[in-house]
């Protein structure tokens, strides 16, 4: 079953049911989902909604593979998908070109402020090749100081969620600020191009829709790659005892680092996904709520799992979808209430409901032990 | 200038004599005089007497409508008229000098027909003579904010013609603040000034004033003496300035402090049950902001039972609760109630949710953090649904607004409120930790949960009972936090970040270490808003503070010392 039992082929098991699970996910949703949407049967909308989950998803194996199979439970990830978000949004602004309420060259936001010619930092973001490496390179810098920062007087437990909590809350509020020159309270919207694209365009959404299962699925390539490794092994070790581990000699601050800002990477390219799709991008993405709410996913999926979060993202937001539409009132409730159903009667999420169902059905079917005959 | 002083002096010596007369005498007086100079120097004398009347009678005098009155004696009596006229024109009079009805000779009212007595005259300079006692009535005001902000408003105006009726009024006032501001004002008339020797001496009166409204005035005078090339009076004003500079420095610093202490009494208030929950018992409670919010609804409510009666219709029903329709003092003391039942209302809620949810996780903290946070959410969409979506009004009793200012520093009663409350809750937080049994039990499970229960100590019951007085101080937090600011559903999330920070800091599992965490964030707060002046930025610099000072002392301010490996 797992990647590291002897029959492996080329690190592919071709006898589990994981291996053609993925390969079954992966066609649906990279080749068939969007034929059947050039093809008219699925709709713009659905197909735009299921990007968004895409990218969720992104976040949520992002989420996975520090609290899931580090246990470090990070209220930061909100942080670094809406700053991968904010990256891509700058080119997208800058793609407006002179299209823009204003007619002027630079962003109306800035016009707004009064500004008359770009700053600075907004020059390069022209380029898509640059704002693709300030996707990889910025979260990932924030994410190594912080965590360098906190791994190094070994923060851990509650004590980093609750800093990875301030750190995004204080950087929400630096966002809102109109002075930061990133849009404000509004952030980024009104898109117009993507490399040359229209973004509204069906095709283009489309475009987007593929390339976010792409990513998924070369996420989840090099995370269950990544779990039959040693540093997978290793990783496991800090999750199930890190004093243990550190006192077998491995330097798990070094561990830690790399997982974090892998991690915040991860999330950042899924909000650089999610900026050309949704079309918008601002702080009150950035919220730790938000990062808790992707925390949800991952337990209702089923952390540790690797599917699990990825299931989880698209049934909760499926569910959003729904429920704040028919009981709009009730969303935050259904929500909560999941939360604390999941963590006190299902810890393993929506993935581990097969094999419970598997279990109660052995039990049912185990012939009884004479003394229960007797009883009966 | 000569002339113009023996004026002043004469004026003001007027003003002496006149002390006794009422400024309806006076006006009476003036109505009736002969002679125009005459009239001009009574009515100037009233520069700086504040009544009601005034303004009255010299728009009464202005119109036409004071009537020289003869009686039988021949002697004038100036009187306004009032009332409807009858069949022949007549009025009922008053007299303008004592406000009583014009009476003959036998005691009864005489009524007069305005058309038979001439009106009391008056020129242009006389009317604007009136003016300007009108302009500075309020200079004279009996109540003492009123004068003190006319005499602020006529001082800055900077106008040499309003400057004799502050004298008037400087001779007179006796109230020490006034006193000040009368110098004030006359030192800052002065520095326009013509006479150098008397901008000189304006200056150095300002100097040891120095009063912080006097910078800008102070700086045009340095420009103007620097371009006039007047190096004495600019030296002076430089002199005044730094004075005023080194007064705003302290008191700059001085109200930092206070501030500083009173934000960290509210961050101590609010994260004081944390501090249990979280610091004593290791459960992550998410929902400790809602446990405060809980508490600022119990006030809401309370209010409203002691006033108009509550409306509320949460899931469709319609609850209607009366009021009692309080007044006065009663109403205002509504608080005091307020106070036990939002404990119990959060402390009852805390109870519900260690018994349902906690007490699985104990074991697990991680999740404890994630179930509650799903509790927190609930609760907020319950208090929108009850409440609805929108702050609702608490209203905080007067004895909240105002303050106290001394020496420039203001000390706002909300703040000395905020202080005085965060001294008391911890005091009683202290007693019931070390003064009573339940406090030992709780101390003693939460030192060593395994020897307490092998000493006979029902754990699960202490667990419930810190639970709860944990969430009954965040109660309490919540009526304390509706008395200064708005309460709406998300009142708690906007605190839960400082909270957790205030403990983390503080260091877990020591309340005084709480303590002083929050005062010292409190005045680093405070401290950088003061320099930067602006408290977004200087918030998210605390932010970044507190997590920097957590790589030199990980455990906090005051670390459990523990020889356990998690």
């Amino acid at each position: 079953m797992t990647f590291s039992d002897s029959a492996v082929i080329a690190g592919i098991d071709f006898r589990s049911r994981h291996t053609w699970g993925f390969i079954a996910g992966a066609f649906f949703l990279i080749i068939l989902f969007p034929a059947l949407n050039a093809a008219g049967m699925v709709s713009n909308f659905t197909i735009n909604l299921w990007g968004k989950y895409l990218c969720y998803a992104l976040l949520a194996l992002a989420v996975d593979i520090l609290w899931g199979r580090t246990g470090l439970l990070s209220l930061g990830q909100a942080l670094f998908f809406t700053l991968g978000g904010y990256m891509m949004g700058m080119y997208l602004m800058r793609m407006i070109g002179d299209l823009g309420q204003y007619k002027q060259p630079i962003p109306d936001f800035l016009v707004f402020l009064g500004w008359s010619k770009l700053p600075w930092f907004w020059e390069p973001f022209d380029s898509f090749q640059f704002a693709f490496f300030m996707i990889l390179l910025v979260p990932g810098i924030v994410a190594f100081v912080f965590g360098y920062l906190a791994f190094r007087s070994r923060i851990k437990g509650v004590y980093f969620s609750i800093l990875t909590q301030a750190l995004t809350y204080g950087a929400a509020l630096l966002f809102f600020r109109n002075d930061l020159l990133m849009g404000g309270n509004n952030g980024f919207t009104d898109f117009k191009f993507v490399l040359g694209h229209d973004v509204r365009d069906a095709a283009t959404m489309r475009g987007l829709f593929v390339v976010t299962a792409i990513t998924l699925a070369a996420v989840y390539l090099l995370f269950a790659w990544l779990k039959g490794t040693k540093f997978g092994l290793v990783q496991q070790a800090i999750r199930d005892g890190e004093n243990r581990a550190l006192f077998s000699g491995y330097a798990t601050a070094h561990y830690k680092l790399f997982i974090f800002v892998l991690s915040a990477i991860v999330a950042s390219i899924g909000g650089a996904l999610y900026t050309p799709q949704v079309g918008i991008i601002n702080p009150s993405e950035m919220t730790p709520e938000k990062s808790l709410e992707a925390v949800v996913w991952v337990a209702v999926g089923g952390r540790g799992t690797l599917l699990g979060p990825i299931i989880g993202a698209i049934a909760v937001n499926a569910l959003k979808s729904w429920a704040t539409r028919a009981a709009p009132d009730l969303w935050l409730i259904m929500m909560g209430g999941m939360f604390i159903l999941v963590v006190l009667f299902l810890p393993g999420g929506i993935v581990s409901i097969p094999g419970k169902i598997r279990d109660g059905v052995a039990i049912l079917r185990r012939p009884k032990t004479p003394a229960e005959a007797v009883v009966a | 200038m000569k002339l113009f002083h023996a004026l002043i002096l004469f004026l003001a010596v007027c003003g002496l004599a006149r002390a006794e007369s009422t400024p309806r005498e006076v006006i009476a007086k003036a109505a009736a005089a002969e002679d125009a100079s005459e009239r001009m120097t009574l009515i100037q004398s009233l520069l700086g007497r504040g009544d009601a009347d005034v303004p009255v009678l010299m728009d009464a005098w202005r119109r036409d409508q004071i009537f020289l009155y003869a009686d039988a004696a021949g002697t004038v009596v100036p009187v306004t008229l009032t009332g409807e006229a009858d069949e022949n024109d007549a009025q009922s009079a008053v007299r303008v000098d004592n406000a009583q009805p014009l009476t003959g000779a036998d005691g009864k009212p005489v009524r007069v027909v305005a058309d038979d007595w001439d009106t009391a005259e008056h020129d242009a300079r006389l009317r604007r003579a009136m003016k300007a006692v009108v302009d500075l009535i309020d200079v004279g005001s009996p109540d003492l904010a009123t004068r003190i902000k006319a005499i602020n408003t006529v001082g800055y105006s900077q106008d040499a013609e309003k400057l004799p009726a502050l004298i008037a009024r400087a001779e007179i006032e006796t109230d020490p603040k006034a006193q000040v501001a009368l110098r004030e004002g006359i030192a800052l008339t002065r520095l326009k000034s013509s006479d150098r020797a008397e901008r000189l001496a304006a200056l150095g009166e300002l100097r040891e004033l120095h009063t912080l409204s006097s910078t800008d005035f102070l700086r045009n005078a340095l420009r103007d003496a620097e371009q006039a090339g007047d190096k004495e009076v600019a030296a002076a004003a430089a002199k005044a300035m730094s004075a005023v500079e080194s007064h705003r420095k302290t008191v700059n610093f001085f109200g930092t402090i206070f501030r500083g202490v009173s934000l960290g009494s509210i961050l101590l208030v609010v994260a004081l049950g944390l501090a249990i929950t979280f610091g004593l018992m290791g459960v992550i409670n998410m929902a400790h902001g809602e446990m405060i919010a809980v508490g600022a609804y119990a006030t809401y409510i309370v209010q409203n039972l002691f006033t108009t009666g509550l409306a509320i219709s949460p899931f469709g029903m319609s609850i209607k609760l009366p009021g009692m329709g309080a007044e006065g003092w009663l109403r205002e003391s509504y608080f005091l109630f307020a106070l036990p039942i939002s404990f119990l209302a959060a402390a009852f809620v805390g109870i519900l949710l260690e018994r349902g949810i906690v007490r699985f996780l104990y074991r697990r903290p991680l999740e404890s953090l994630l179930a509650t946070w799903g509790v927190s959410l609930i609760l907020q969409q319950l208090f929108r649904l009850i409440f609805g979506a929108n702050n609702v009004q608490v209203g905080s009793p007067s004895y909240l607004s105002g303050n106290w200012t001394i020496n420039d520093i203001i000390f706002g009663w909300n703040r000395v409120f905020v202080i005085g409350f965060a001294g008391l809750i911890v005091f009683g937080t202290w007693l019931v930790l070390t003064r009573t049994p339940l406090g030992l039990l709780m101390r003693a499970v939460m030192q060593n949960r395994q020897m307490a229960a092998c000493m006979g100590v029902r754990t699960q019951r202490v667990n419930m009972m810190t639970f709860a007085f944990g969430s009954g101080l965040a109660g309490l937090a919540g009526a304390f936090l509706s008395q200064i600011g708005n309460v709406g559903p998300s009142l708690g999330q906007n605190y839960i970040v400082d909270c957790f920070m205030t403990v983390v800091v503080g260091g877990v599992g020591n309340i005084a270490g709480t303590v002083f965490s929050a005062l010292g964030i409190g005045l680093v707060d405070q401290s950088i808003q003061q320099i930067l002046l602006n408290p977004v930025i200087g918030k998210i610099l605390v932010l970044l503070a507190i997590i920097l000072f957590l790589q030199w002392r990980p455990a906090g301010l005051f670390a459990t010392r523990s020889r356990s490996l998690d």
